[in-house]
């Protein structure tokens, strides 16, 4: 018996989105250079939501200008102040995150059950932490005294658009740098709402600037003379771009790229935990997840059993209305996007790879994919190789713990991993031989700003969270 | 027209979350620095300790088992609430110490960044003393600082607030309950700050605010059986080491009364000291040879 769900959709009045936005260099909005701009829109419905400006290099070189010139004051200040700056940011954060949940779900198409209770309570706790570092910096194992870089060009993407700033400006600011940062190109909105918070807490002008562009704008900031380090979330092919723009300069590098997680299930595992953390691991923000499990390697003596159970509960996933409370897989982020998963599943199926979906009514408007599975995946596939960044998973057996290490480490990728047993002595010797910078064991895609995250290999260098992610921006 | 006559603040005891009197119906007087009286005190008497201490004690797994997150944005919080009361604090601070206006602010202002530095250390201490350790076999081996539970402290005497904010933060920073004595002679910011506290998020009893004579109080405490630990910083050297006897009949652990610059760079050394350090094992199974090549 099937129960219909009413819809239960949050309310769009909490947020009130402008016609237009400028660019956010030393603490105000201003037109591009050139006067260029273009629509951001809601992938879920394809409305256009605002126009934003497209800045120019001549805009990255006044935002650096910007930056540069705060850096003087604002690495100066004592480190309780600077603490202060970022725990009023943090609460800020906190009064505003239903408005920001719900900007979020709009210009990401993400369901806002995550928007609200993962995103946004995410960020405002990265805030937390790292405004405790910045008094206490001489504590953090670095040596006394450590400095700041100086300027921060910073390249986010659109997965997570207001947790991937918070996770590169709370640390970037904690330690003393100021930053130029530029959200991407399909998610803009929410680093200009946080332009605005950064007023409202007082915040020092300049210390903070937001520049919305395209590839061209990225490509400028991080190849600026006035740019001191360099922090990239994004593809593996952008990253490896931008290490070769930096390479023969000072700029401090940390990349974190793709990846194409394996999660690890064992003939002991708690089969529905396992089912409920493999559709997390694959379904969590559509798939557009860089450590997703995105293979799955089952043990081959449960394979029929997981499945079957899988399966059941993939049939009960809710593909829709992003902004519907009940909704647990929402919209692809864009046309592009939509188009490459597409491409890659297609892939599967032609090299002989069997494909799966549930019966699912997608919008008539808007990006959508259906969550998909695929079995009977060879380790040369391209969907058992390539990051497909969507709701795809590829279904691969394995019968001792030693193979299922060999084929998780089968991959250019290094940055997550999962293992699903009941034995704690295998779990941590499948764990030790992972080359993953993030294991979960008995759960999956946990992150908390306490938590060091980065790959290993192709998926980048470099930690964000925790103690270890204020290295990235002390010259240490 | 004749002028307003003020009304005068009956100033209680921090006790559970609540705001009793002394049960012994006594209380004491408290003057300013040239002699003018303030307000009456309450003479805590030996019942009231331990009273205080059941509560720190009841207090004490809640306390100890909320998130290093949540205890961090609940003493952020009572910077926030220290914040709002600033001009009371100001005035009771340089009415209690004899300061002018502005070096009483200096100690408020600096009262209240001591919560914000703590708040900040709370998800960060295990970070910086915590760890894994490399032991020679094939074993998971992790060390976590812990609370030690419920602390006894004999706040400083001269430095009303500052001083109190700097010896009870610290403890409920790490996770453990704190029972204290305020300054004999200048009790009064201290028994304000328990309304500061109870309108912060502090869970009731987490900590619990006394007033009177340290010297009359404090044997028991420190042999008292249910107390892990006492902060002898207000106590002079004689009452410390009868203390330090007493306490060494459970081994609580003891934090020796020294000169202290209030105002300067606390460190870690009061947060360390009312923290365990637990180690855990657990082996790593064997995959056959070797490691991954990959």
């Amino acid at each position: 018996m099937a129960f219909e769900y009413a819809p239960a959709p949050e309310s769009r009045a909490v947020v009130d989105i402008a016609p237009s936005y400028g660019l956010f260099i030393d603490g105000e909005f201003r037109e591009a250079t050139g006067g260029k701009v273009f629509k951001t829109v809601s992938p879920s419905t394809e409305e256009v939501l605002s126009e934003v400006a497209q800045a120019s290099a001549e805009d990255v070189d006044a935002a650096v200008k910007a930056a540069r010139k705060a850096f003087e004051k604002w690495s100066a200040l004592p480190g309780s102040e600077r603490a202060k700056y970022l725990f009023r940011i943090a609460r800020i954060i906190q009064e505003r995150s239903r408005e920001l949940a719900v900007l979020e779900t709009l210009d990401n198409g993400k369901p806002i059950k995550e928007t609200r209770d993962a995103d946004l309570p995410l960020v405002a706790a990265h805030f937390f932490y790292y405004a405790g570092w910045a008094d206490k910096l001489d504590h953090a194992g670095f040596g006394p005294n450590p400095r700041p870089l100086g300027v921060a060009g910073q390249v986010i993407p659109w997965n997570f658009p207001l947790l991937m700033l918070a996770w590169k400006i709370a640390p970037a600011l904690a330690a003393g740098n100021t930053v130029v940062l530029k959200p991407a190109e399909t998610t803009p909105l929410s680093a200009l709402f946080f332009a605005d918070i950064c007023r409202q807490a007082g915040l020092p002008k300049g210390v903070v600037n937001i520049l919305t562009g395209d590839g061209s704008t990225g490509a400028a900031l991080v190849g600026h003379e006035g740019v001191d380090k360099v922090a990239f979330t994004g593809s593996t092919a952008v990253g490896k771009q931008i290490a070769r723009t930096v390479a023969g300069t000072d700029k401090k590098l940390t990349l974190e790229l793709g990846g194409k997680g394996a999660n690890i299930v064992f003939d002991d595992a708690p089969i529905d935990q396992a089912v409920e953390g493999i559709v997390n691991g694959i379904f969590f923000n559509q798939g557009q997840v860089c450590c997703a499990g995105s293979r799955l390697l089952v043990q081959e003596s449960i394979q029929d059993e997981l499945l079957d159970a899988l399966k059941r509960r993939m049939s009960t996933l809710r593909v829709g209305d992003p902004l519907d409370k009940n909704t647990d897989v929402g919209a692809i982020n864009s046309a592009e996007q939509l188009a490459r998963i597409t491409a890659l599943a297609d892939s599967g199926e032609a090299e002989g790879a069997e494909r799966w979906a549930p019966a699912c009514e997608l919008p008539s408007a808007g990006y959508w994919f259906a969550p998909t599975l695929f079995t009977n995946v060879t380790q040369a596939h391209r969907i058992a190789r390539e990051e497909i960044f969507g709701p795809v998973l590829s279904v691969l057996t394995f019968r001792t713990p030693a193979e299922a290490v060999a084929k998780a480490n089968n991959s250019q990728y290094g940055l997550s991993a999962g293992i699903w047993t009941e034995k704690g002595s295998r779990m941590l010797a499948v764990a030790s031989k992972l080359r993953a910078g993030v294991v979960w064991a008995n759960t999956f895609n946990k992150f908390d700003p306490t938590s060091p995250f980065g790959g290993y290999k192709e998926s980048g260098f470099g930690r964000e969270g925790g103690r270890h992610g204020l290295e990235a921006y002390l010259d240490v | 027209m004749s002028e307003r006559l003020s009304v005068f603040k009956t100033y209680k005891l921090f006790v559970g979350g609540k705001f009793p009197r002394s049960e012994s119906g006594r209380v004491y007087e408290v003057t300013d620095s040239k002699g003018k009286w303030l307000a009456n005190a309450p003479l805590s008497s030996r019942k009231d300790a331990r009273d205080a201490i059941v509560a720190a004690r009841k207090a004490f797994g809640g306390w100890s088992g909320a998130t290093a997150y949540n205890r961090g944005q609940i003493l952020y919080r009572v910077a926030e609430m220290l914040e709002g009361r600033r001009d009371q604090f100001v005035a009771e601070v340089a009415d209690a110490e004899g300061l002018s206006k502005s070096k009483a602010a200096a100690q408020v202002d600096a009262a209240i960044d001591r919560w914000v530095w703590y708040a900040g250390w709370t998800d960060k201490i295990a970070q910086v003393v915590g760890g894994t350790n490399p032991v020679a076999g094939p074993f998971f081996n992790v060390s976590s600082p812990e609370p030690t539970g419920v602390v006894a402290v004999v706040a400083p005497q001269e430095s009303s607030l500052l001083g109190l904010v700097s010896v009870i933060a610290p403890v409920i920073a790490g996770g453990s309950t704190v029972v204290v004595v305020a300054s004999e002679k200048a009790p009064l910011p201290a028994l304000s700050l328990g309304e500061v506290l109870a309108t912060s998020d502090v869970p009731g009893g987490v900590v619990n605010i006394l007033s009177g004579k340290a010297a009359e109080i404090f044997p028991s405490v420190a042999a008292h059986q249910d107390v892990n630990a006492i902060d002898l910083a207000g106590a002079d050297a004689e009452l410390a080491k009868a203390l330090e006897v007493a306490a060494a009949d459970n081994l609580k652990r003891v934090v020796r009364p020294q000169p202290v610059d209030w105002s300067a760079d606390p460190g870690t050394k009061r947060l360390t000291a009312f923290l365990e350090t637990k180690t855990v094992w657990h082996p790593t199974g064997s995959l056959g040879a070797g490691g991954s090549s990959y």
